[in-house]
């Protein structure tokens, strides 16, 4: 593998922005035929690095050489055209047009300039099965999930003709089969030659795809390694900096609470709640103290049932009890009012205000909760916000930093810490772990669970099975936007039990 | 150098080049003077000139940094020019110093009514804000001529007249009282949680929607001050003129207004806004105003020299124009 010529070569990149260095003399190989993981933690540099080889960013040092020849993009659109095709980290797809539009957007399909419309979405149909997905590709991409729109965006990459393809996080929202669809794709292009560049914090999909790896620390390079002499252990050692005792609080992750919860008082109960093309009505209770992970496929529902429990849409059928008592969700506020927080898989687009600063989204819905008249001091502003940027390892550690400026592990917990200090009664987490590094997520994963014990009741969604099987006591299973079973946490209960559920295989 | 990064560094330095080019044509441009203990000078003329603009811009800001825009503060300045001059004309005793505050206080309270109009129109019904606000920008005018009856009135109210024209305290009125209202907005957005709600909703509507945010009342909220700030330089500039003139009170403000807002560095999509700036923009464009006269361009040319100059204010103001120009011409594509 050696002995081939690098098709991308990346020497001594610097990248600096106002107070930050994100990229010091960092080094980077890719050869032709190879997946190769760029691994850091949230902050590392791994996204600027992407931007600053495609044109987003100009570099403030260092050279870029593709194919032996030295580059310099002005713009993705040239990087494109020069053969790099990219999934950026923050999807950015035009959600007002079509599927089948966005996958062609700049290279439709024309004669003498005219669209051809029909063709268009053929190629797009075929397209997407190639990733096992069937969709209606003349609707709008917004009326699809963010998980299906990141494998629009996926398709689209893979769609162009290109000698190396770069993947920022692509599998952050998938669920297993999507990710298995994903690789498949990514050995038949590898096989074809083309030279891969993978992004993940999942380390066992880095594992199963990538032939080697580089790892970024604080925007240094520690090392370039073939994934077969680096284990999982050291790869971690090696991302975090420090040895036995941070990979010592991963093993000590709060184990599954099978065990007999003594339940709290009932805090929420839906009464065949449902919404007309997102959930059909069911039937769920939520205890003080208990964690009820949602569990199925991706478009299954659980993102709509969870936004039923916040008014972050309306339900169109059956009511929602809130200490016994009925309530209508007109509006997240009223939800708020009762001790409800939500935070959102979509941090992009319902989740942060980009330009605002890290403090300001922190503090913005425990501050629209006290309404505008009642600021919050700006001593208490800082308490909170200094300990949460500790505790979720906020970087950098700046309150001032506009929020656009962080990297999207970052940004998530930010929007994190946005519920956490308002100290629901019922939390709602959407994702919350998307694009969080290993380290990071071990401490949201302590954090849920300390809230359990201290009796807020938690709503967990997430594509990632282990992670519902770790902190739940209590599991719901989704079908096709249908409630289908409700499984009690117990020790028999394991990732295998619920994927037969989920898969319909289990005969009760 | 980090001053020049700055988002009102290049306002101010093009305010201070047109200040400074002002001093080749009038050699006393800078000089203040004292008479009767009122400070008098050009720049203390610009100043009282910038007053409405001012005022506009204020409330324009915050619309705007919702994510709107009010098109209807030339017509609503109109409107309640015309109430408060009607009201005054009416008095047995135009001098008459309880009625004249009443009048005005009848002027700026109708302006908050139409402020409520706009509002609702936006927030509760759902109107894009640029066709909500024409409505009341053109038939507004039309409501101005009712309550004139169609003709220009006239008063002769001197307290009236020291709204705009007068002095107190050294300084003119106007701009004592434009100060009031950038102080009391400043207060209000910025002692309060209003401007960081107000930015959130610009920012991001969806987010602040989820974050519990109510944009309805913000939004309703920033129309009326809006509508109070152009109903107050309304009376401003129809008691400068002692009359109340329909067509021509606040003709086109909303365009310089919204000028000033942008050189201010508050954007027109929404989010983050500033007041300092927009008060920089305002008194920005009144000296642009009084350069191309004292500097001698024909009137012909007075809107190409203007435009211009504004142009050249964006360019230098938008950071990818500067790296475009500063930095050396990059290698692009496979050059090599
Ligand atoms: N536009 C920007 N302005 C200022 N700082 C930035 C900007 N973009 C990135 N940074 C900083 O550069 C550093 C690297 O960010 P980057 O997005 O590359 O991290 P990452 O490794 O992709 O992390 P994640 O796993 O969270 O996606 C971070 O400290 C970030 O705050
Ligand atoms: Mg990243």
């Amino acid at each position: 593998m050696g002995s081939r010529p690098p098709v991308l070569e990346m020497t001594g990149i610097r990248k600096v922005f106002p107070g930050v260095t994100a990229l010091d003399d960092v080094d980077f190989r890719l050869l032709p035929g190879e997946v190769h993981a760029l691994m850091g933690e949230n902050g590392a540099g791994k996204s600027t690095l992407i931007k600053v080889l495609t044109g987003v960013y100009g570099t403030d040092g260092g050279e870029i050489r593709l194919g032996g020849a030295a580059v310099l993009f002005g713009s993705p659109l040239q990087a494109q055209q020069a053969g790099i095709s990219t999934v950026y980290q923050e999807v950015n797809l035009c959600t007002n047009l079509s599927v089948a539009e966005n996958i062609f957007i700049g290279r439709e399909p024309r004669t003498l300039g005219r669209i051809r419309w029909a063709e268009m979405r053929r190629r797009a149909v075929e397209l997407l099965a190639r990733l096992d997905l069937t969709l209606d590709v003349s609707a709008p991409l917004s009326t699809y999930s963010l998980a299906i729109q990141q494998m629009v965006a996926i398709a689209r990459a893979i769609d162009i003709d290109a000698k190396v393809l770069i993947l920022d996080e692509p599998t952050s929202s998938l669920d297993a089969s999507e990710v298995a669809q994903l690789f498949a794709v990514m050995r038949r292009l590898k096989d074809a030659g083309v030279a891969i560049l993978f992004v993940s914090h999942f380390l066992d999909q880095v594992y199963e795809v990538a032939d080697r790896m580089t790892v970024l620390r604080n925007g240094r390079l520690i090392g370039e390694y073939r994934t077969a002499d680096l284990p999982q252990m050291q790869l971690v050692a090696r991302m975090i900096g420090k040895d036995l005792e941070a990979l010592e609080e991963l093993e000590s992750q709060p184990r599954s609470s099978a065990r007999e919860l003594e339940r709290g008082p009932l805090i929420a109960k839906a009464v065949g709640l449902g919404r007309t093309g997102g959930i059909a009505p069911f039937d769920m209770e939520i205890h003080a103290g208990e964690v009820v992970g949602l569990a199925g496929l991706l478009g299954s529902g659980r993102t709509e049932m969870a936004r039923l429990f916040f008014g972050a849409d309306r339900a169109d059928t059956g009511h929602l009890e809130i200490d016994g008592k009925p309530l209508v969700l007109r509006s997240p506020r009223t939800a708020m009012a009762h001790g409800i927080g939500f935070s959102s898989e979509n941090r992009r687009t319902e989740g942060v205000v980009a330009e605002l600063s890290v403090r300001e989204n922190i503090i913005l819905a425990l501050q629209a909760a006290r309404g505008w008249t009642r600021p919050i001091a700006r001593r208490r502003q800082d308490e909170l916000v200094d300990k949460y940027v500790k505790a979720l390892n906020i970087r950098p550690a700046d309150p001032d930093m506009p929020v656009r400026n962080l990297s999207g592990g970052n940004q998530q917990k930010v929007l994190l810490a946005r519920w956490l200090i308002t100290e629901p009664r019922l939390l709602i987490i959407d994702e919350p772990t998307r694009g969080i590094d290993v380290g990071a997520k071990a401490e949201i994963q302590r954090i849920v669970a300390e809230l359990a014990d201290g009796g807020t009741a938690v709503l967990f969604v997430s594509a990632e099975l282990d992670e519902v099987l770790r902190l739940s006591h209590k599991i719901e299973v989704l079908r096709d936007r249908r409630l289908v079973e409700e499984l009690d946490n117990t020790d028999d209960v394991d990732a295998d039990r619920v994927m037969r559920t989920i898969a319909g295989g289990v005969a009760q | 150098m980090s001053f020049v990064r700055h988002r009102l560094f290049w306002p101010a330095a093009i305010l201070v080049a047109l200040l400074a080019s002002n001093i080749f044509f009038s050699s006393g441009f800078f000089s203040i003077t004292v008479h009767d203990g009122h400070l008098y000078g050009s720049i203390i003329d610009i100043l009282r000139r910038s007053a409405p603009l001012i005022l506009v811009g204020i409330g324009m800001t915050l619309v705007i940094a919702t994510g709107g825009i009010d098109l209807s503060v030339g017509s609503v300045m109109a409107i309640s020019g015309a109430l408060a001059c009607l009201l005054i004309g009416d008095l047995d005793n135009q001098n008459s110093v309880t009625g004249v505050l009443l009048a005005c206080a009848a002027g700026i309270a109708l302006s908050l009514v139409l402020g409520i109009w706009n509002g609702a129109l936006v927030a509760s019904i759902g109107i894009q804000p640029i066709i909500a606000t024409l409505i009341l920008m053109v038939a507004g005018r039309g409501i101005a001529q009712l309550i004139t009856d169609g003709q220009i009135l006239n008063v002769t109210s001197a307290p009236y007249k020291v709204i705009g024209a007068g002095y107190t305290i050294a300084l003119p009125v106007s701009v004592l009282i434009a100060a009031g209202m950038v102080a009391i907005a400043v207060v209000l957005t910025r002692r309060t949680a209003l401007g960081l709600l107000i930015e959130a909703v610009g920012g991001s509507p969806t987010a602040s929607r989820l974050a519990g945010i109510q944009a309805r009342r913000l939004t309703i909220m920033v129309y009326v001050f809006s509508a109070i700030c152009a109903g107050i330089a309304g009376l401003i500039y129809s008691s400068n003129v002692s009359s109340a003139d329909s067509n021509a009170a606040g003709n086109l403000i909303e365009l310089d207004a919204i000028l000033a807002v942008v050189i201010g560095g508050t954007r027109l999509t929404g989010g983050r806004f500033s007041l300092a700036g927009t008060v920089l923009g305002a008194v920005l464009i009144e000296t642009l105003n009084v350069t191309t006269v004292s500097i001698g361009i024909p009137v012909e040319t007075t809107l190409l020299f203007k435009a211009i100059v504004v142009i050249v204010l964006c360019l230098v103001q938008s950071a990818a124009f500067r790296a475009k120009v500063l930095r050396r011409p990059s290698r692009v594509g496979a050059s090599a």
